[in-house]
């Protein structure tokens, strides 16, 4: 029993922790699962998020989550431009054009916030940032917790918003057969690029939450983005219900491996799994 | 017999990169009519289609539709303007339900707003559909996604729709029963030019025909005719 007492701190914190994974993942989910392109830019446009409310915070004294309001628009925008005159050229090329294209874009965000941020470590420091409360014995930190409901209500949006519109089954449509989806009458570029726009607003809202949780450097984008590719191996790529099970599962894995093989080691369980499940179950855990 | 053109093609060359695939192609379709394009597989048939629809553009030629040159049309506004294409090998959409394949159909802005009463004709035509509407429609038979296909055509609230090779790969009763559908589709006002590889039955099932050899068109009428003619009789029947 006292073992399992013991247990149930780093349980909690890797189902919370997780919900901040499941977030930077979803974009990269959605992306792939359309497009076919691994966005490997993808962390650093959560980064770029993460900069966004740190200078409104700092300059403007507006609240990270506040600065979402003008956050998500931005981001979105400039998703949207550049899927439609970027990228969507690229692919008339190749995927491999894509995914070169991806990278410039990863460099070229990663200078720009050494240039304008400087390359000190800097975070999210609103009052309630080291808030923290207790449930059943339990201490929960909030910034923790509401990592898991961002990544619950952004799975879910997303997931309702594929099923039910017909901008979301556009969206489906074409990731299934392109051609065929041209012949509905969908053009693919426009759809992509919604898509595309779709996946960045959700990284703007994993950078507020990243922020608040972790510090950040303009080059953190890379260690996130293979974190967010170990949640999308084991969910499996384009399912959202996969991301967020493959987000929690790499929670777990983390806290537990930390908590049974000490600090040192606590991503060592995290990475054997995803090992292990792209041995076994390559398509991932939710995967078609 | 001075009647309306609605699909009018005019000395169409389309070339596949360096390739020529079509040329000097001419084929018209009026209102209501079912329209064959008959001939061996790489005669260029489902090269016009393609062309018709968009996919492909003439570099020499034109293609007009109620009498609006489309020939540099992209194919997502083709559709809008009313011509649906039925591809070849059905290409549904494996992973989403029947009624979300159907739905994607009225995706075209002029077709959103007559969805219902379009879902109700699609019913009407096709029943086993409506059973179906929650499976994903990977599951369905071979005959069902081809029925699926016509339906999802359909919801696009066409006035032509081309139809690439239906049979293939399906069992006669099931056909029977598609071609029937076909008769009740074009009862409803929508022409319909359909590539077809069994001759026969083609000529049996259309109004008119053309028929092409390595891309060009080298013979076309009406059915009962071209039966006679003993060039086909020789071609095709093996007369």
């Amino acid at each position: 029993m006292e073992v399992l007492a013991g247990l149930s701190t780093p349980i909690m914190m890797g189902i919370l922790l997780g919900g901040l994974y499941v977030l930077i993942a979803l974009g990269l989910s959605l992306v792939f699962g359309v497009m076919k392109v691994i966005n490997v830019a993808h962390g650093d446009w959560v980064i770029l998020g993460s900069y966004f409310a740190y200078t409104a915070m700092t300059m403007l004294g507006i609240d990270p989550f506040l600065s979402l309001v003008i956050g998500i628009p931005l981001l979105f925008g400039i998703g949207f431009g550049v899927q439609r005159f970027l990228l969507n050229r690229a692919f008339a090329v190749s995927l491999d054009a894509a995914l070169i294209v991806c990278f410039g874009i990863s460099i070229i965000f990663q200078n720009f916030c050494q240039i304008i941020w400087t390359p000190f470590s800097r975070g999210l420091r609103p009052p309630y940032a080291l808030e923290s409360f207790t449930i059943g014995g339990l201490h929960v930190p909030l910034v923790y917790l509401l990592n898991f409901i961002a990544a619950l209500a952004v799975m879910l949006l997303l997931r309702e918003f594929l099923r039910r519109t017909y901008l979301g089954k556009a969206i489906n449509a074409a990731s299934q057969d392109r051609r065929a989806a041209q012949l509905m009458g969908i053009n693919p570029a426009r759809v992509y690029a919604f898509a595309f726009a779709i996946a960045m607003a959700t990284a703007a809202i994993a950078g507020v939450l990243l922020g608040l949780t972790f510090p950040f450097t303009p080059t953190s984008g890379v260690s996130f983005l293979i974190l967010a590719f170990g949640v999308v191996i084991i969910g499996g790529l384009g399912s959202m219900m996969g991301t967020f099970i493959g987000g929690m599962i790499l929670g777990l894995a983390q806290t537990l491996g930390g908590y049974f093989l000490g600090a040192v080691a606590q991503m060592l369980i995290a990475y054997i799994l995803v090992f292990v499940v792209l041995a076994v179950r390559p398509q991932g855990i939710f995967g078609r | 017999m001075p009647q309306e053109t609605l699909l009018k093609i005019s000395n169409v060359d389309v070339f596949h990169g360096s390739f020529q695939a079509l040329w000097d192609v001419s084929l018209a379709v009026k209102p209501g009519e079912i329209v064959a394009l008959v001939g061996a597989n790489g005669s260029g048939k489902s090269t016009l289609l393609d062309t018709i629809s968009g996919l492909l553009h003439p570099a020499k030629g034109k293609i007009e539709f109620e009498g609006k040159d489309i020939s540099a049309v992209e194919p997502f506004q083709v559709v809008e303007l009313g011509i649906t294409q039925v591809p070849e090998g059905r290409r549904i959409f494996p992973g989403m339900t029947v009624l979300d394949n159907l739905i994607i159909g009225s995706y075209n802005r002029r077709a959103r707003s007559k969805r219902e009463q379009n879902l109700k004709m699609v019913y009407e035509l096709f029943p086993i559909l409506k059973e179906r509407k929650n499976q994903l429609a990977k599951t369905l038979s071979g005959g069902e996604q081809q029925m699926l296909a016509l339906g999802r055509g359909l919801m696009s609230d066409p006035r032509l729709m081309l139809l690439d090779e239906m049979s293939l790969g399906l069992a006669p009763i099931v056909l029977n029963d598609l071609y029937k559908a076909l008769r009740e589709i074009r009862e409803r006002g929508i022409a319909i030019l359909f590539v077809e590889q069994n001759v026969r039955r083609s000529l049996e099932e259309a109004d008119r025909a053309y028929i092409m050899e390595v891309g060009r068109v080298v013979l076309s009428g009406d059915v009962a005719d071209l039966r006679e003619e003993e060039e086909v009789k020789k071609a095709y029947f093996g007369v």
